[in-house]
């Protein structure tokens, strides 16, 4: 297809347009994903430290936390596994259960898994890798009671690394399940 | 995201389609071949007007064959431009087999090319042809002198004049860019006939050369769509939920292989193109996917991890049988039959890491053929002489060359950003 300059201009600011509008579907992974591998770790963060800074009693106080943490979105978002394999870490628990939490409390709201694998292997295998691993998170929630109308897989095998490199560091960054909401 | 950026998307994408003429690949020969024929290729006349170093380009593409090994321009003392010029004893004195020598005139809007082929030892000519092209055609004219010259030499046809598909990506995390293009089988003159800011994967030539399937994440789901080089048109062949892989073309063009995980996990399917009929071809618990079909379309080659690692499996058409094919090391992936049928290429993982591999099916004997870093996605030239893979450099993904013997070996890095996932044409005249 050829175009005229003043098309091409026309379509590149187009491009660029949406790739701005879209920005902010994956924003909430790349995010995650800059903090490290080390964040998944932590409780997260919406839930807890919202909660108990409105000076109101003990009780209040709890019944406050828990609205917090089924209100909102879960802030961690990013599961990270071991080479070759799909079995969740029991470090990555709590922040599974906030999500649990929060899909259970919130029927209307669904979520995509996105799966990741790191760079090395074919890419066809991977992605049906991703895929797995993707799955077993997928189960893990179900088996927790949300409903699988409101789980959806999609991997990405190693097409979308989150870190560059050809090092165990990289590699484990790209291991990971993203709760796309 | 909702219908309406997804319509945007839509149209964007086919505006964007074939618009960009990419930044083209350029060959670097890593390894000649030991075996190889030393040939010359003198200079054509008058071909320093011209736009394109013909003889050049006969050269290169030679030499990447890993079959010959063209005469340093420098050691020519002589410059024949007919067979009439040839002293046949001073270029045997250089070990020469055979000489190339042409001159260019030009004609009306184009140019005349005028080629003959010298066998030294036996002191006669074995070719002589004219060519016709335009100016845009210089190059093709110069594939397809290769194509005669190889050809009569070797009795193998020749795959200069094919192109091949990849895929590029630039950029990082979120501003990633994704890219398809098609290029001639030396890198140059390619084109971009889609990009996208989701991923592109997979592209597959349709056995006439008129079409690539591949998969797109363009909806935020995996696709697989069918597009007309040519035209930029396309259609979206499937949307099933979960994985829509890997599609390889059947021999007679009706058919697709894909993988599929629209039933749990991923099996192997085959859709009739015409009825979008669907047939599910492995079903077990395991992992099937990077389906391959034999030259004469009777049975597809494809890898499972059904004993624990990934393996590769040969499914037969017609009986329904399946057996594994590899068995050296727990790493094997991605197989691609050989044209005639006799062996395949695939991934393999040893010592040093993945690699290209040839597996010859009546012993069952693997080869690796490649030493680079992190190889994968092989794609077999239609004469079967040269695998194209995908490889790295530099923490840079770049496409690398390797004969079918593994005694040459090429590069073709990109100016910027990662290239991979070659695919090779077939013959398209």
């Amino acid at each position: 297809m050829q175009l005229k300059p003043l098309a091409r201009t026309l379509v590149i600011a187009l491009s660029l347009a949406f790739v701005a509008g879209c920005s902010s579907t994956g924003g909430g992974q790349d995010g995650d994903l800059s903090r490290g591998a080390g964040t998944g770790t932590g409780t997260d963060r919406g839930g807890v430290s919202t909660g108990g800074t409105d000076g109101r009693g003990v009780s209040g106080q709890r019944a406050g936390q828990m609205a917090a943490a089924e209100d909102r979105i879960p802030e961690t978002r990013t599961i990270y596994f071991e080479y070759d394999s799909d079995t969740i870490r029991s470090e990555f628990e709590p922040m599974l259960t906030a999500h649990v939490r929060f899909l259970r409390a919130n029927p209307g709201a669904s979520v995509v898994l996105q799966g990741h694998t790191d760079e090395r292997g074919t890419r066809e295998y991977n992605l049906a890798l991703g895929e797995r691993r993707a799955g077993a998170v997928e189960r893990y929630l179900n088996v927790q009671g949300v409903s699988p109308s409101q789980v959806e897989v999609v991997s990405y095998g190693e097409e979308r690394p989150a870190a560059r490199g050809q090092n165990e560091q990289a590699y484990a960054q790209n291991r990971r399940v993203v709760f796309a909401y | 995201m909702n219908l309406l950026k997804t319509t945007w998307l839509a149209a964007i994408l086919m505006l964007v389609t074939s618009m960009v003429q990419a930044a083209d690949l350029t060959i670097e020969i890593t390894r000649g071949s030991d075996r190889a024929t030393p040939i010359a290729i003198v200079p054509f006349a008058d071909g320093d007007e011209l736009p394109q170093d013909i003889a050049r380009i006969v050269s290169d593409d030679l030499e990447r064959s890993g079959y010959f090994e063209p005469l340093e321009r420098s050691a020519m003392f002589e410059r024949p431009t007919s067979s009439d010029d040839v002293r046949y004893g001073d270029w045997r004195a250089l070990d020469v087999r055979y000489l190339v020598a042409g001159r260019v005139s030009r004609e009306g809007e184009g140019y005349r090319i005028r080629y003959e082929l010298m066998d030294i030892s036996g002191e006669r000519r074995l070719l002589g042809e004219t060519v016709t092209a335009g100016r845009q055609g210089l190059r093709d004219a110069a594939h397809y002198i290769s194509d005669q010259v190889f050809e009569e030499i070797t009795d193998i046809r020749g795959a200069f004049s094919t192109r091949i598909a990849y895929v590029t990506s630039s950029g990082v995390g979120n501003n990633t860019q994704y890219a398809l293009h098609v290029a001639d089988a030396d890198g140059r003159n390619s084109q971009q006939i889609l990009s996208s800011d989701e991923p592109i994967m997979s592209p597959a030539w349709s056995p006439d050369g008129d079409k690539l399937a591949y998969v797109s994440f363009e909806t935020e789901r995996p696709a697989i769509y069918i597009q007309e080089i040519a035209s930029g048109r396309r259609v979206r062949a499937t949307s099933f939920e979960g994985l829509n892989s890997a599609p390889t073309w059947s021999p007679d063009g009706r058919r697709l292989a894909m993988a599929l995980s629209k039933d749990g996990q991923p099996e192997i399917y085959v859709m009739d193109i015409g009825s979008r009929d669907i047939r599910r071809i492995t079903n077990n618990s395991s992992i099937d996917t990077e389906p391959a079909w034999s030259p004469e379309g009777r049975s597809l080659l494809f890898t499972s991890d059904r004993s624990g690692g990934p393996q590769i499996y040969r499914h037969d058409l017609r009986s329904g049988e399946q057996e594994r094919l590899t068995f050296t090391g727990n790493y094997n992936a991605r197989a691609r039959f050989a044209p005639d049928g006799e062996a395949i290429f695939l991934i393999h993982r040893g010592g040093n890491g993945y690699q290209v591999a040839r597996q010859d099916l009546e012993s069952g004997r693997l080869v690796t053929l490649s030493d680079t870093g992190h190889a994968e996605s092989p794609s077999v030239a239609p004469n079967g002489t040269m695998v194209i893979f995908a490889t790295q450099q530099g923490g840079n993904g770049v496409l690398g060359g390797v004969s079918a013997d593994g005694r040459a070996s090429f590069r073709l890095p990109a100016a910027q950003g990662d290239v991979r996932e070659p695919a090779w044409s077939p013959f398209l005249n």
